[in-house]
């Protein structure tokens, strides 16, 4: 099988906090796998170190066999590894169309520009298919500011989308949505993915939602994996009853 | 509104400025000189705020335009007022790009502590050069245009419409600039550098890129503010001149590069006729002026315009978005 990811023996400690301990995954190409774990078990750690946010103590992260480990954020993106936040990460000043002008730019094969519009006839066509694929097209003219949640996770997600990544790492796409609206909105992201060929990780809490669209399940607990394989597996394990989910029996 | 459109408006308003130069008397023509090329410098103020830095060291290349200028003619025995003017604009501009690497490294008030700092390094070099003329400086002999002599009441006017010239020249590339992607990204930066990175876009590229066109701004500014004076001394590069420059940006905001030259036409009027008839506590006036800008009016004065062109229903049903990113004419 061919693996597109490649994370093996990573370390991160924060003092006394072992946040990643000996974590190894294999992620193969178009799989959507889910990171569940209490908060602290070390989820997003990963997310950090794969994005090249936080560098490992040990252990190293391969991209179709290249040594990721210690590249920027930047490069890291560059590649095709992008990601969206646990609290969107956007450009509150701006509308949604211009934050997703501001990824299309910053993608552009061509590379930034001295005098071409951001605006210009592809890069806008690109922006507006995105707005319209996650249904934000209502919102192109409206201040991030202004905007609810809901909306602004799925523009973070949008955003991310820009560089058509190989792999998607999404931090917990449906926090801060109301318990109504998460499978709802859980579609609209996996619907607006459809197009894409990427690999997605992303990272949940709420385990109906990872029963239902992940292919592979990664239990975390205290910096450590407990539990690795399909849904119903992983959401029967014990130790992931007993330290995540809570649904012992 | 279009880029196109933008920039015809742009042309439009060089033709007028141009035409009322005919008539103005003559110390409006010089106080408008003075205003436009002060404009230039702020104008580099704004392109780095726009982009997330805050500089209080612009001095700096102002004064580095404004030498470079005086230099070409009493030292290289350049008189002509386009190449001089150049000439200040590219050293100023090649300064910005040898220290903007390490300037990008740093953000909020270490990046401003630094610009200060270097302008500061700069007037104490200035100051202490006897071959430069210590603090007192020294006087520039009259440029010449085109191998044509300036003489006469004519000279005043034509170093007024070579800066409105130039004014004209580099707005519109500022606004082409703000429009651009490399322009939107830079917005971005200032927003939410982190999130650039993670786009996949350097932050300090673009930092290191706004802080080099403002310093060729100030270069330009400070070339044509040394031929309109006649005059270059070491105050060029101190604190309280780039603190005006910031002054001025704040007055104007960073929406619009119009604004930009009517707050810098503002500050020269206010500053021309408070020195005449209050001396002593004109600055007073200045202090409460920024004061109620920056409660009442947070965005500058272009944002009076810039804003309304962002309002829901400022934009017909159907008409392509264009990029505001926080830019008007």
């Amino acid at each position: 099988m061919t693996h597109l990811l490649s994370a093996k023996g990573l370390n991160k400690r924060f003092g006394a906090v072992v946040a990643a301990d000996d974590i190894s995954i294999d992620v193969p190409v178009g799989q959507k796998l889910s990171l569940i774990g209490s908060n602290g078990a070390g989820k997003t750690t990963f997310v950090n170190m794969v994005t090249g946010y936080l560098k490992p103590d040990a252990g190293h992260i391969k991209l179709e066999g290249m040594d990721i480990t210690s590249f920027t954020p930047r490069h890291i993106a560059r590649l095709g590894i992008c990601r969206s936040f646990q609290i969107p990460q956007l450009c509150l000043e701006l509308s949604a169309l211009e934050n997703l002008l501001v990824a299309v730019s910053a993608a552009d094969p061509e590379g930034l520009s001295l005098w071409k519009p951001a605006d210009a006839e592809d890069r806008h066509e690109r922006a507006e298919e995105l707005l319209d694929r996650f249904g934000l097209s209502s919102y192109a003219h409206r201040r991030v500011v202004e905007l609810p949640g809901g909306v602004r996770k799925l523009l973070d997600i949008a955003m991310a989308l820009a560089r058509h990544p190989k792999l998607l790492l999404l931090d917990e796409p449906t926090s801060g949505v109301s318990a109504e609206e998460k499978f709802a909105t859980m579609e609209r992201v996996m619907g607006g993915l459809a197009h894409e060929a990427a690999t997605v990780v992303f990272v949940e809490h709420d385990m109906d939602i990872v029963a239902r669209f992940s292919e592979r399940v990664i239990a975390f607990y205290s910096g450590r994996i407990i539990a690795d394989g399909q849904p119903d597996a992983v959401l029967r394990n014990t130790e992931v009853q007993r330290y995540v989910t809570g649904m012992t029996q | 509104m279009s880029a196109l459109k933008s920039l015809n408006i742009a042309g439009a308003a060089v033709a007028v400025m141009l035409g009322l130069g005919l008539i103005a008397p003559k110390w409006l023509l010089f106080l408008t000189t003075l205003a436009a090329s002060h404009g230039l410098a702020i104008l580099g103020v704004v392109v780095l705020t726009r982009g997330g830095g805050a500089t209080f060291g612009q001095g700096l290349f102002f004064a580095v335009g404004a030498y470079v200028t005086a230099l070409a003619a009493s030292q290289a025995g350049i008189s002509d007022a386009v190449v001089r003017v150049l000439l200040g604009g590219l050293a100023a501009g090649l300064v910005g790009a040898l220290v903007a690497p390490l300037l990008a490294r740093y953000r909020g008030i270490f990046f401003a502590m630094l610009t200060l700092a270097l302008s500061m390094v700069a007037y104490g070099i200035l100051s202490k050069s006897t071959a430069l003329g210590g603090t007192d400086g020294f006087n520039l002999a009259r440029p010449t245009l085109f191998g044509a002599e300036l003489t006469g009441d004519s000279a005043d006017y034509v170093l007024y419409a070579l800066t409105v010239a130039v004014v004209g020249l580099a707005s519109a590339w500022v606004f082409v600039y703000f429009r651009s992607s490399s322009g939107l990204i830079s917005l971005a930066v200032r927003s939410n550098a982190l999130r650039v990175e993670y786009l996949g876009a350097s932050s300090r590229a673009s930092l290191a890129l706004d802080f080099t066109i403002a310093s060729v701004l100030g270069g330009l500014g400070g070339a044509l503010t040394a031929l309109a004076l006649g005059h270059v001394d070491p105050n060029f590069a101190y604190w309280t001149t780039s603190g005006e420059f910031v002054f001025a940006a704040i007055l104007a905001g960073y929406q619009s590069v119009a604004a930009v030259f009517l707050a810098s036409f503002g500050l020269e009027i206010v500053r021309s006729f408070s020195n005449l008839y209050f001396p002593t506590t004109w600055q007073l006036a200045l202090g409460v002026f920024l004061l109620v800008v920056v409660l009442f009016r947070p965005g500058g004065i272009g944002s009076l315009w810039a804003d309304r062109s962002r309002r829901p229903g400022a934009r017909k049903r159907g008409e392509r978005a264009s990029v505001k990113g926080g830019v008007a004419p």
